[in-house]
């Protein structure tokens, strides 16, 4: 069993990322579209391993506000996972969800981050159990909690857990869209050991 | 009016007046400015976690508030800073997402960044001079060597210089 070091993912490693996160993000969009009661669609995922520094650039700008979910995985693999969307998307599956006009300026009340924290529950709850199934381990999500905030600011946690092992950063890239492109990204941050897990269950 | 140096996460960076330094979004990530008020030779740092000691990989000094605070001292007084005059004003360490129970360790890692910076200065005898920390959400700064001003942004809140 090869000992995973994340600054040297390449080939193989690379492809199975990526497949994961193809699978994952795909499953995603199916629970998105049950719960907008719409068809989605989704582009093929962008994978990448980016340095600390370019992350929030990747995502428009730093200081991009973004509203990011954030929630901690347990079971047979540990760490956690973050899904993020651009102000603009949020407020946009907001008002898809709670069928109500769409108010680009107004800022979020409790009833709006409720939503999104449920969005972003639903999303990542649908990515684990993709993950989950393909893999044959067991993986339990905590609950989620919300921030809307600067891209860099709220990328500072998991690229803090990132950084305790390394200078870069997993960085899935999924665009949704029915009528609108919708920007989403997610960031998958098991813990060294877990990667092992992870990639030994799939036989690598 | 002089250049404005961008200093990433995990990194740090020389300043001297007339430029002034900037860091963007700062989340759990602790800013840390210092500068010499005669020379007007400063500089900021951008730390991410509060010890190598307890890291393996410590290939970037920059990352960790004790050795990146070590450096940044270091280019300082190289560029002509006087080390007794050194002050300081530090910025950021929020806590971005909260849990009920749970990995508190990495949760309260901004806490754990801004102790573990003042430790580091203390220990240095550098002055730390202003400070805004903690609470829950991201901070842009911009430090002026030249006055030592120590502007802060947030999101949704009004602009702050300490």
């Amino acid at each position: 069993m090869a000992k995973f070091d994340l600054d040297s993912v390449d080939g193989v490693y690379y492809d199975v990322l990526k497949e994961i996160g193809n699978i994952g993000a795909g499953n995603a969009a199916t629970a998105l579209a049950q719960m907008l009661g719409t068809k989605v669609d989704m582009k093929v995922p962008k994978v990448e391993l980016l340095d600390f520094g370019k992350v929030g650039a990747a995502m428009g700008g730093e200081e991009q506000i973004m509203a990011g979910v954030y929630l901690a995985v347990e079971g047979d693999i540990t760490g956690s996972i973050m899904f993020l969307l651009e102000e603009n998307s949020a407020r946009v599956l907001v008002s898809r969800l709670m069928g109500m006009p769409f108010a680009p300026d107004a800022p979020f009340g409790e009833m709006e981050k409720s939503a999104l924290n449920e969005i972003g529950n639903i999303i990542t709850g649908s990515y684990l159990s993709s993950l989950s199934s393909l893999t044959n381990l067991t993986i339990l999500a905590t609950v989620p909690d919300l921030s809307i905030d600067m891209a860099a600011a709220i990328l500072s946690v998991p690229a803090i857990e990132f950084g305790a092992v390394g200078d870069k950063i997993l960085l899935i890239q999924t665009a949704f869209s029915d009528d609108v492109e919708l920007n989403g990204y997610f960031i998958l941050v098991p813990d060294l050991k877990s990667y092992d897990t992870l990639l030994t269950s799939l036989g690598l | 009016m002089g250049n404005v140096i961008k200093v990433d996460m995990a990194d740090l960076k020389l300043c001297k007046s007339p430029d002034s330094i900037t860091t963007l979004g700062l989340g759990s990530c602790v800013g840390i400015a210092i500068r010499d008020p005669v020379t007007k030779v400063g500089g900021l740092a951008h730390i991410m976690l509060p010890d190598s000691t307890q890291i393996r990989n410590t290939s970037n000094i920059a990352k960790f508030a004790d050795t990146g605070i070590t450096e940044l001292v270091r280019i300082i007084v190289a560029a002509g800073g006087s080390r007794s005059r050194l002050v300081a004003k530090i910025a950021g360490g929020a806590q971005m997402f909260t849990f009920q129970n749970q990995k508190s360790e990495m949760i309260r890692v901004g806490e754990r960044n801004v102790e573990a910076t003042k430790a580091k200065l203390r220990q240095l005898r550098i002055p730390v001079l202003a400070e805004d920390t903690g609470l829950n959400y991201g901070r842009t700064v911009i430090f002026f060597p030249e006055t030592g001003d120590f502007v802060i942004k947030s999101v949704g809140k009004p602009q702050k210089t300490i």
